[in-house]
């Protein structure tokens, strides 16, 4: 996992369901990069063609709820996005970005001080977030020992294959 | 400490628990859905090769029931090949429904278990006393490989029901005056536990409702303490044995909210967020042109027969569609044997599988662009249904079956009352 990450921020408001990340008529896509191709398809069509690796979503309040589809973390992945921030997340998107190791950090008040095309510079470490465009500086909440220890390993998957591989 | 810690105390092999802790649990069933064939693409990801214990695991096909299109169709094969492979018994295929509604049919839910599902309103089943809480596919993997999961001991909202429940005014109604009123937010991470005398008078199929929409709170579980009305249902029906955890007097609750259902009228959520609540009269007047009745929110037998007598010897508007589907297969069965499935036939419904169907928007039931429709199901967002430019308003299976038959959103109590 890289400690600095930087990139073009993608802004949104409130309540950003799974079905406007990924919507629900692509569910029966399985592969990364097919399923990549519709990230925030509901909510921004312009996204998909727009986005770069390594650039962030902000968004306000509960963004990924709704429904369980780890879809919508795969989209977001696939499509290259580096983190996400936000004021807060739907639960099952949080853990199912965390397993895929995406990391998603919880930031008061992003929302108000970021616009769409700002190039911002996330510390993972301190969890210092830093408007380069602006030049205003955020504090994200730190990760828990555990989900750094998910996000350092790539994801949940090698930790488990680790333990409980059956060879 | 509260029965939902008491739950997963037990689980992870502890006497006691803290809010905030987390631990690792053994899971008593896990579900997989067809949506999902990443649970598993993340089981073989992860070095699985024979799942931890066959017999607790059940898998539904129920949100592409039948398939649709050629790579659905190839999903749910894989689906049973690895269930056959796997020694796994319990595959629901695609005649049984929708999985909450055939995990209670079964007779699978019982008081104290731990259950998780690769669905988000694994909420449900907190109207029998169990844990249920809906994760991603690879969480579901992890149970598959290890026979655990991790939780975080979530804090718990007590949610206190007071009053009488007017005639025409449902489960759905009160949650979404609750939803309305404290946001789609509000219960993210957290428990939410349902008290007070309005429990009495609520079926468990009506329980089943106000806890499944709980999902729409954020909430992670949502319990009902088991009484003398899930003991009754629950009776012959569950084969496995279990213990009834209850909460120890003075727990301290993460917050305490109280709701007066006395005077209630019909909710709506109108769109494109659950939380934008207001009576239905605010909206009366609004031509739909699709009413869909179903889902594990709000297709069951109790659903269907309050549409069935709305709608006893009446045709619906001409200008609107009645999608009906039943939540199961039990509740298909029901419908047909006690008449209410030929009411609704005759009114003008089209029935469709039981499943999800329209619910999350791949078949059965699809809205245009431009199209309002009117569900009992348990979501508004945009493009749910179909079309991100449709419209889609929530009420109760009585407001659902009202606009069916008048063609627009109306109060439903009006017509609870003839006949």
């Amino acid at each position: 996992m890289q400690q600095i990450l930087k990139g073009k921020a993608f802004v949104y408001g409130a309540n950003i369901d799974t079905d406007q990340i990924y919507p629900g008529r692509f569910l029966d896509l399985t592969d990364p990069d097919q399923v990549g191709k519709h990230a925030m398809e509901g909510a921004d069509p312009n996204f998909v063609k727009e986005v770069q690796p390594g650039d962030l979503i902000v968004a306000s309040t509960n963004f990924g709820c709704g429904s369980s589809r780890e879809h919508a973390a795969v989209t977001l992945k696939a499509a290259g996005v580096g983190a996400i921030l936000a004021d807060s997340y739907g639960r099952i998107f949080y853990r199912n970005a965390i397993n895929l190791g995406v990391p998603l950090l919880v930031c008061p008040g992003i929302g108000q001080k970021v616009k769409r095309g700002d190039s911002l510079s996330l510390d993972m470490t301190t969890g210092t977030v830093t408007n380069l465009s602006s030049g205003e500086t955020m504090q994200a909440q730190p990760l828990s020992e555990y989900v750094m220890n998910i996000l350092a390993s790539g994801g949940i998957k090698p930790l488990i294959k680790q333990q409980y591989g059956q060879g | 400490m509260h029965a939902i810690e008491k739950i997963l105390a037990k689980a992870a092999g502890k006497a006691a628990v803290t809010t905030g802790e987390i631990v690792n649990c053994k899971v008593d069933m896990a579900g997989i859905n067809d949506l999902y064939l990443q649970t598993l693409r993340s089981f073989f990801e992860m070095g699985g090769k024979k799942v931890h214990d066959p017999n607790k695991i059940v898998v539904f096909l129920d949100h592409y029931a039948p398939a649709s299109t050629i790579m659905q169709a190839d999903n749910q094969k894989q689906f049973r090949e690895f269930c056959w492979e796997q020694g796994i018994d319990l595959l629901m295929d695609v005649d049984q429904g929708v999985c909450h509604q055939v995990m209670v049919d079964k007779g699978l839910v019982y008081p104290g278990q731990v259950l998780v599902i690769t669905d988000s309103h694994t909420t449900i089943h907190g109207a029998f006393g169990a844990f249920g809480t809906g994760v991603g596919a690879t969480d579901l993997a992890i149970i598959m490989v290890t026979g655990q999961l991790w939780f975080r001991i979530p804090e718990i909202i007590r949610i206190h029901l007071e009053g009488t429940l007017p005639q025409g005014v449902y489960a759905k109604d009160i949650i979404l005056k609750v939803i309305g009123a404290l946001g789609a937010d509000y219960g993210v991470y957290r428990g939410v536990e349902f008290t007070g005398p309005v429990l009495k008078q609520l079926s468990v199929s009506e329980r089943m409702a106000l806890c499944n929409m709980t999902t729409e709170l954020g909430a992670k579980t949502a319990y009902i303490q088991p009484d003398e009305i899930t003991l009754q249902f629950l009776q012959g029906k569950v084969q496995h044995e279990y213990e009834i955890f209850t909460t120890d007097p003075g727990y301290q609750y993460a917050a305490e909210h109280t709701f007066d259902v006395t005077g209630m009228t019909p909710q709506i959520a109108a769109p494109h967020s659950v939380d934008n609540v207001a009576p239905v009269a605010r909206y009366a007047g609004i031509p739909v042109n699709q009413a869909f009745l179903g889902t594990c929110t709000g297709g069951r037998a109790e659903d269907l027969a309050i549409a069935a007598k709305i709608l006893q010897g009446k045709k619906i508007n001409p200008r609107t569609r009645f999608i009906v589907v039943p939540a199961s297969k039990a509740v298909l069965l029901e419908a047909m044997a006690n008449g209410t499935m030929k009411t609704l036939v005759e009114a003008g419904a089209t029935f469709v599988t039981p499943g999800c169907a329209a619910c999350l928007g791949t078949h059965e039931g699809m809205l245009a662009a431009g199209e309002t429709c009117i569900t009992a199901s348990s979501r508004n967002f945009p493009g749910r249904m179909g079309s991100p430019k449709a419209e889609i308003y929530l009420g109760s299976p009585a407001a659902v079956a009202a606009a069916a038959l008048t063609g627009k959103i109306v109060d439903p109590t009006e017509y609870l009352k003839q006949g």
